[in-house]
């Protein structure tokens, strides 16, 4: 009997941890040190499979998790130590669930005994962030690690995606077990919807070919359900017009005669005006949240048929009441759809379809998004078409939030999925540097351009530091119009124009703040400089490049549809 | 509308919370909640009385559904049901008041389950109303504490909410 024993190996928790990482196959672990995880750390000092990267703020590691999930089809993996590490990686973990980004989150957590004992550097992990995860684990047996991290896994990568959490207290990570990674552990509480039900999309299909003003209205569903070839298929078989909304930009190329432009709140002038008239409208993998569609009262004041395909039962019907839904997995759902169209002889009204292009055709020529192209100080919106010319539409292009985000979105023609990296949900100002991170770790020889301004890259800007670490050559385009630039832009048009401390007065020098870290500053202040500077810039392949472009301090985002009216109810330039 | 809902989860440290979590950070009303575990130790069952209107309710529905624990959830007002709640009621039972109380708790077919010389403990079950309309019938001033376990609900008939 003891001779078996002794060949049965037995594994701390720690290295468990490890071990399960490696059967994941995960490449990088974002993460800082602490107390609580020192066993987990000494572990993975102990092995090559899986890299660490050591980031300079937890809530930086969750982002730059979350960056390799939204740049690649695998979840990120961050690790972080009890207490304030945890408390500092809630809003990473808050902007993953928001978007809902496959993420598995080991947080350290005090000795099984001390719990509950207010133990230096605890924090009820489970507690704190149970609303803003898709599930999370306490771990208190050694024996439960492995199935538990599989579980974690499982469901963060199935279904509707999101964070997971593993909290694993200290005396676990030192405690003896038998290592045994099981491949998959079933969970009857637990069995996602994948294909859409056939009747129901026989029927959307029938609504569809009988439309005289159809509208397709796509969300990060398509991007994190990976079905962009099968919309662009649908949307090409069927010549209708088709527009993203700002989690949804690059799951329909931009470039295409049949893409609107983006919707919603600083959506484009066709896009909403076509979302607000259509008498058809599908929705794929989208939520009509209140940045989409605006007022839903108004949004019902014309009448319409909508099919609405959702992974998540909970996202149909929940703000706007729909006809058809279907639940299921939008790329299974769009294969169906195509499956009964080139089986059917029947074909959209042509000639009903034909008078609603030259609708919106009339709409397009409104010219939404015209600026001033002569002025003498940088125009924002310049800047982004130069990022977008210089990288041929091909990087990686991450945002913070505020105008810089809105512009990027509209200026910057995404043609392929998950090429365009923001907080749309939780809007986390401090979010697109260390996302860039993630990026660049997944896609090493990429180009990866991180779009900000000069108040949200200041929430995360000791990020800098790791990029000197890992040499990783970001090239941040920052956007520097020396005020919280959408704070001031509704202080503008709804506070009487009291610019309540939207100024962001005592700024560093940008230029010499990146050189001090190792990289290179660049302060552009000529609309003539713009495109030249950027070419300069993405030429140094190996290096992190620091753009500071001084830019009008009085631009707006337009279109604009102001909190609580409706989507037509637009201001425009 | 008054909705009362069944809810079949795991029976693990942390489930009742997220429970109570999701009603609380989406605004979502608790008349009452009653949990404990089943014949199966590993599955709790639960029932919730909440009112909304039907969009909540259905809201409330595939939320509960979308909770990594929850087995099964059944608005149990879709069909016909039964409900019954517990309440221990302790009053005042001193002189002309004693024999008055007794009389009460046989109409409303309570129990008296602990008697002082000045005290009755009465157990009483029923629907919510039934306990409602004792504590009308009886003078406010001789109830000394009263103590509702919130109902419990289950389908009629062959209809039932298991694994």
């Amino acid at each position: 009997m003891d001779r078996i024993a002794a060949n049965v190996m037995e594994l701390s928790g720690a290295e468990i941890v490890i071990r399960c990482l490696q059967e994941e196959q995960v490449e990088f672990v974002f993460g800082y040190p602490g107390g609580a995880v020192l066993y987990i750390y000494d572990e993975i000092s102990k092995q090559d499979k899986v890299k660490h990267v050591l980031v300079r703020h937890e809530q930086a590691a969750v982002h730059a998790a979350d960056g390799y999930a939204r740049s690649t089809t695998r979840p990120g993996v961050a690790l972080v130590t009890s207490g304030p590490g945890v408390t500092n990686a809630v809003t990473g973990i808050a902007t993953a669930y928001m978007d809902s980004i496959p993420m598995v989150i080991i947080t350290g957590q005090v000795p099984t005994h001390a719990i509950g004992q207010d133990a230096f550097q605890e924090v009820d992990t489970v507690g704190i962030t149970r609303p803003c995860v898709k599930h999370n684990f306490l771990v208190k047996d050694v024996r439960d690690i492995a199935p538990t991290i599989r579980k974690a896994f499982q469901i963060a990568t199935t279904g509707r995606p999101g964070p997971v959490l593993v909290d694993i207290p200290k005396d676990i990570t030192v405690e003896k077990a038998v290592f045994n990674y099981p491949q998959n552990v079933p969970m009857r509480s637990y069995s996602p919807v994948t294909r859409g039900h056939s009747g129901q999309i026989k029927k959307a299909m029938q609504l569809l070919l009988e439309a005289k003003r159809p509208m397709i209205y796509t969300g990060g569903g398509v991007i994190l359900g990976e079905a962009s070839a099968d919309l662009a298929q649908l949307v090409h078989s069927l010549g209708f017009p088709c527009t993203n909304t700002l989690m949804g930009l690059g799951g329909f190329p931009a470039t295409d005669p049949q893409f609107v432009g983006m919707l919603g709140m600083h959506g484009t002038y066709e896009a909403n005006m076509a979302m607000q008239h259509c008498d058809v409208l599908l929705a794929v993998g989208a939520r009509f949240d209140d940045r989409v569609i605006g007022n839903p009262k108004h949004f019902h004041q014309e009448d319409r048929r909508i099919v609405h395909i959702d992974i998540d039962p909970s996202s149909i019907s929940k703000r706007v009441k729909v006809d058809v839904p279907i639940v299921g997995n939008v790329r299974d759902v769009l294969t169906d759809m195509l499956a009964q169209l080139s089986a059917s002889q029947e074909r959209p009204d042509a000639a009903a379809l034909a008078a609603w292009w030259k609708q919106i055709d009339e709409w397009r020529s409104r010219d939404c998004l015209k600026y001033d192209r002569s002025s003498a100080i940088i125009k924002p919106q310049s800047v982004i078409e130069a990022l977008y010319k210089v990288t041929e539409g091909n990087a990686f292009v991450t945002s913070d939030v505020g105008q810089h985000q809105m512009w990027a979105a509209q200026f910057y023609k995404f043609d392929q999925p998950r090429r365009w990296i923001n907080s749309g949900g939780l809007g986390t100002m401090g979010f697109g540097l260390p996302s860039a991170m993630g990026v660049q770790f997944a896609h090493r020889d990429a180009q990866v351009a991180c779009v900000t301004g000069e108040a949200s890259i200041q929430m995360c800007i000791q990020e800098l530091s790791t990029c000197t670490q890992y040499r990783l050559p970001i090239k941040v385009v920052m956007l520097n119009n020396r005020y919280m630039g959408m704070v001031r832009q509704w202080q503008e048009f709804f506070h009487g124009n009291r610019h309540a401390e939207s100024y962001m007065d005592a700024l560093p020098d940008f230029v010499r703040l990146a050189e001090s870290y190792g990289h290179v500053g660049m302060r552009i202040e000529k609309p003539a400089d713009v495109e030249g500077a950027m070419r300069e810039a993405f030429a140094m392949k190996e290096r992190l490049v620091f753009m500071d472009f001084i830019t009008d301090q009085t631009e707006n985002v337009f279109p604009m549809v102001p909190g609580g009216k409706g989507l037509s109810e637009m201001i425009l330039v | 509308m008054r909705h009362i809902i069944s809810i079949l989860l795991e029976n693990e440290p942390g489930a009742l919370s997220r429970v109570s979590g999701l009603f609380s950070a989406r605004g979502y009303n608790i008349e009452s909640l009653t949990v404990a575990p089943t014949e199966d130790a590993t599955l709790s069952r639960m029932t919730i009385v909440t009112t909304g209107s039907e969009e909540i309710v259905e809201q409330i529905t595939k939320q509960l559904n979308k909770l990594i624990e929850v087995v099964k959830v059944v608005d149990l007002s879709d069909g016909a049901h039964i409900e019954r709640e517990l309440m221990l009621v302790k009053v005042r039972a001193a002189g002309k008041d004693r024999e008055e109380m007794k009389r009460m708790a046989d109409i409303f077919r309570g129990r008296i389950i602990d008697v002082t010389d000045k005290s009755y403990t009465i157990e009483l079950t029923g629907e919510g109303s039934k306990l409602d309309a004792f504590l009308q019938a009886v003078e406010p001033g001789l109830i000394l504490e009263t103590v509702r376990t919130g109902a419990s609900g289950i389908g009629r008939g062959e209809r039932v909410l298991k694994v």
